[in-house]
Formats: structure tokens, sequence, C-alpha cells
């Protein structure tokens, strides 16, 4: 391969990313600039928090339950390799509240309203729906991103709460049902150990994961393709970028918080 | 008046567009027409600039539509969709409200029901329908509250796009003439686009043939059959023959 036409192979995606991330980053600024600007679209707000959070309270809750559950039995078991298994409780409570309870609620979200909204947007953006709010003086990202995104961002940290809770007490089932655990000193050791920085640090990943979700599904959702491919390509882009941005975002943000 | 002059567009490689002139009178009733994908909804669109031209000039009333006020130009407007363009999650009466209840144009929420209702009772609709949701309608129903909303600010301009597309001849027989009642009654200037030569005799005061990106004729519907332009003749008689090729 001559090496023009490999600088060109290489060029060539790297400009298609570098030209994507910026549309993304621009799409994302007009959100923002238009959440402080009025007209504001309450109901359309309310009923958005009602679709990301109530309806996404069951995935998120289960997915918090096994994981809580799973976490003490492999803890159980690898901390007895150095006499390490009271750390149970701490651990689990840790690991739930500062990792697990906002990467995989943010994850479910992501797959369960990420593609919901691209979805539904996509198939707004191909029957003319979106071009109809326009002809309508209604701007398409005022009426249709900036609730959701808003919506999805203070509702995933309080999904993340109450997974971070039943993750724990997903543990604390398994420790005391299977690993003999007594109930009174697998609380207070949870509580002993657990700071609120532990807590508030996961709400805030919560709140990113939750701005990537409803962005990804917005911006993939309002550039859709034509047709049911379209739509199609639309959803699975806006899961696959929101739970790499997810992962990627929380790499970033625990080197910022754990690490200074 | 809605003047273009010199308007291109093109999609990549794709010169849609090539440089359209045309004006459309106010109070007057343009019909352009054209086989598919020449350009017609593109052109359309670039009016109310859905699309960017990529040059030419399009003015409203002498004023260039780029740097007009957004919500004021577009509130100058209505338009009926090829497919309705409803929105599935709001009941046909907010639907045909949607505009009384935000903006400018923002009434009490019951005024702006009564209003919808009243509107959906001019292009046929009884009002119970005003409570039902776009999906539950049939294809002819869902184009008349489009039609419903598209007049229910009462704008001075309207676009049809496509608007018997889909449906039978009966229905669209009756789309036709409430397209044209309504814009005799409301004064209205009216842009549109079709192949069906039935809603060309119905609706239009002056008819526009794009073909190639281009105005090919223009004219009064009543000089159209009569015209020898080989375009028009071969487009209304639907021949397989002549200077439209078959395969595009």
């Amino acid at each position: 391969m001559s090496p023009s036409l490999l600088l060109r192979s290489i060029g060539r995606p790297v400009l298609d990313m570098v030209a994507a991330i910026g549309r993304v980053a621009l799409f994302a600024v007009q959100i923002i600039s238009h959440l402080v600007r009025p007209p504001f679209y309450g109901r359309e707000f309310l009923n958005q928090l009602l679709q990301v959070g109530w309806f996404s309270l069951p995935v998120v809750g289960l997915t918090a339950l096994f994981t809580g559950g799973a976490l003490a039995l492999q803890i159980y078991s690898g901390g007895a390799r150095f006499n390490a298994e009271s750390v149970v409780p701490s651990i689990v409570a840790i690991g739930m509240a500062r990792e697990l309870g906002p990467v995989l609620g943010g994850l479910m979200v992501a797959a369960r309203v990420a593609s919901s909204i691209a979805a539904e947007l996509g198939t707004m953006k191909v029957t003319e729906q979106i071009d109809a709010l326009t002809t309508l003086s209604t701007n398409p990202i005022k009426y249709l991103a900036v609730p959701r995104v808003l919506a999805a961002t203070l509702a995933v940290p309080v999904l993340v709460a109450v997974g971070d809770s039943i993750g724990i007490m997903g543990g604390w089932l398994v420790g005391i049902t299977r690993l003999d655990f007594n109930s009174a000193t697998y609380l207070k050791n949870t509580l002993d150990f657990l700071e609120a920085w532990d807590v508030g640090s996961g709400l805030i990943k919560g709140a990113a994961f939750g701005f990537i979700v409803a962005l990804m599904g917005c911006y993939h959702g309002m550039n859709s393709g034509r047709g049911a491919q379209g739509v199609g390509r639309a959803t699975k882009s806006a899961v696959v970028a929101a739970s790499v941005m997810i992962l990627a975002a929380n790499y970033l943000l625990t080197e910022v918080f754990f690490t200074s | 008046m809605i003047q273009m002059q010199g308007v291109t567009k093109s999609f990549g490689t794709n010169r849609v567009l090539r440089g359209v002139d045309l004006t459309i009178a106010s109070g007057s009733s343009m019909v352009i027409i054209g086989g598919s994908g020449t350009g017609k909804s593109v052109l359309l669109k670039c009016v109310l600039g859905l699309v960017q031209h990529d040059a030419g000039t399009i003015t409203l009333d002498g004023q260039d539509v780029t740097k007009a006020e957004r919500d004021a130009f577009l509130a100058r407007f209505g338009m009926l969709f090829q497919g309705g363009a409803l929105f599935d999650s709001l009941k046909v009466w907010e639907n045909v409200a949607f505009r009384l209840m935000r903006g400018a144009a923002k009434r009490p929420k019951a005024e702006a029901r009564e209003i919808a209702i009243e509107k959906l009772r001019r292009v046929g609709l009884k009002p119970d329908v005003a409570d039902q949701f776009p999906a539950e309608l049939s294809g002819g129903m869902q184009k008349r509250v489009g039609l419903a909303r598209a007049i229910a600010a009462e704008p001075e301009i309207i676009f049809f796009d496509e608007p018997t597309t889909g449906l039978d001849p009966i229905m669209a027989g009756v789309i036709n003439e409430l397209i044209r009642e309504i814009v005799v009654e409301m004064g209205a200037t009216a842009m549109t686009i079709t192949h069906d030569m039935s809603s060309v005799r119905a609706i239009a005061d002056q008819v526009a043939m794009l073909h190639e990106g281009t105005i090919k004729w223009s004219g009064p519907v009543a000089e159209m059959d009569a015209t020898p332009d080989p375009y028009v003749q071969q487009f209304i008689h639907g021949r397989a023959t002549g200077p439209i090729s078959a395969v595009r």
C-alpha cells in the first residue's frame, strides 16, 4: 500500500469521527442554551420524567438487587483466600454506591431510554412530524430534546440512589441467608464504612450518565436516516454510543473524584 | 407574493434544483407538477427554510426568507404534509390546536379546543373525532385533520404536499374540493405539489411544471391542456414516451 493511500485510509475515518464529535457537541450546546431560554414545555418535561424515571425503576431495581447479591457472594469467596470475609458489607456498599449502582443503572437506562427516545424521534423524523413542528413555529430541539435531556439528567441520580439502596439490600439478603452474617452486624458495618462522598459521587455520575443517555437518544433520533432501516440504525447507534460514553465518562469521573 | 430566482439545491452529487425561477402571486393557487424525485418537495421545503438552498434567492413580499424573523415568518404559513405528519402522542384536537396553545397566538385551552372542533367541522369531521388519537383514524380522516391543523391559525399562505396521495378517488375529490373552498374562502396564497391531474384541475389557478431541477413551463391552468410544451403534454397524458425519461 502506498503511503498516500495509507494516510487516506487513516485520515478519512479520523476526520469523520472528529466531525461527528463536533456535531454532537454543537447539539449539546444547543440543548443547554435552550434550557435557560423560554418558552419552557413543563407538561412535556413532566411526561418525560415519568417515562424516564418512574418506568425505569423496575429494571434498575432488579439489576441492582441481583448485582448486590452476586457481589456479596464474590467478595465472600474471594475474601476467604486472605481471611477477609468480614469486609463483605462495606465492600458491597462502597462498590454499589461508587461504581456498580451508577454504571449498571446508567447502562440499563441507556438500553431502555436511549433506544426508546431514538426510535420515537427517528419515527417522527421520517414521518415529517419534526418538520411539522417547525412549520408550527415550534423549535424541535426545545420541544423534543430539552425536556428529555433535563428529565434524564434529574431522574437517573434518583434511580441510582434507589438502585444503591436495593443493591445493598441484595447484599444484606445474601449475607444473612447464605453467608451466615448477623443482620445487625451486617447493617452496622455497612453504615460505618460508607461515606457521604461515596454516595454523592455516584449520584453525580448518575446525572452525567442521564445527560449522555438522553443526548445520544435525541441526537441519533433527530438525525435518523430514512425508512425503517434508518430508524433501526439510529436506535442501535444511540444505545451503543450511550453505553460506550457512559463507560468512558465513568473512568474520567472516577479519575477526577478519587485520584486527585 | 413568493418569488424564487435561480434557486439551486444539491444533496452530495445529486443536483436536485438547478435554477428554479417561479413567482406565486398573493391570493393565487399555484400547483407544481412533475415526476417523482424531481425536487418538488425540496422546493417547497426551501421556501419554508426546512431545507437550506445552496444559491439563488427566495423572497416573500420582497423580503429574503433566509433573513426573515423566523417565528413571525412561519406564523404566516400553514402546511398539509403528505402523510399528515400528525403527532401520535397528542389527541386530534390537540394536533389541530397545536399552534393555538403555544407561542404568540396562544389562547386559553377551552378556546383553543373550541376553534379546533370548529376547524374539524369545517373539514367534514364530527366533534367526537376530537378526542381520538391520530392512529385511530383512517388515512382520509388523517388528511382532513392535517388540513384542519394547517388552517387552524388562519395563515396567509398554505402549502399542500401531495394532498391526495394514498386516497381513493372519492376521498381525493373531497379533499380537492375542501382545499379549493378553503383557499377561496380564506383568500390565502396556496402552493400545492402533486402528480394527481384531478387535483391540478380542481385546485390550481396557475400551474408550473418542474423537471430536472428547473421550471419547464408555467401558466394558467386553462392553458395547460393547449400548451405545446412537450414535457407538460407527456406528463398530463401519462405517456411513457417523450422528453421525460421513464427511467429516472
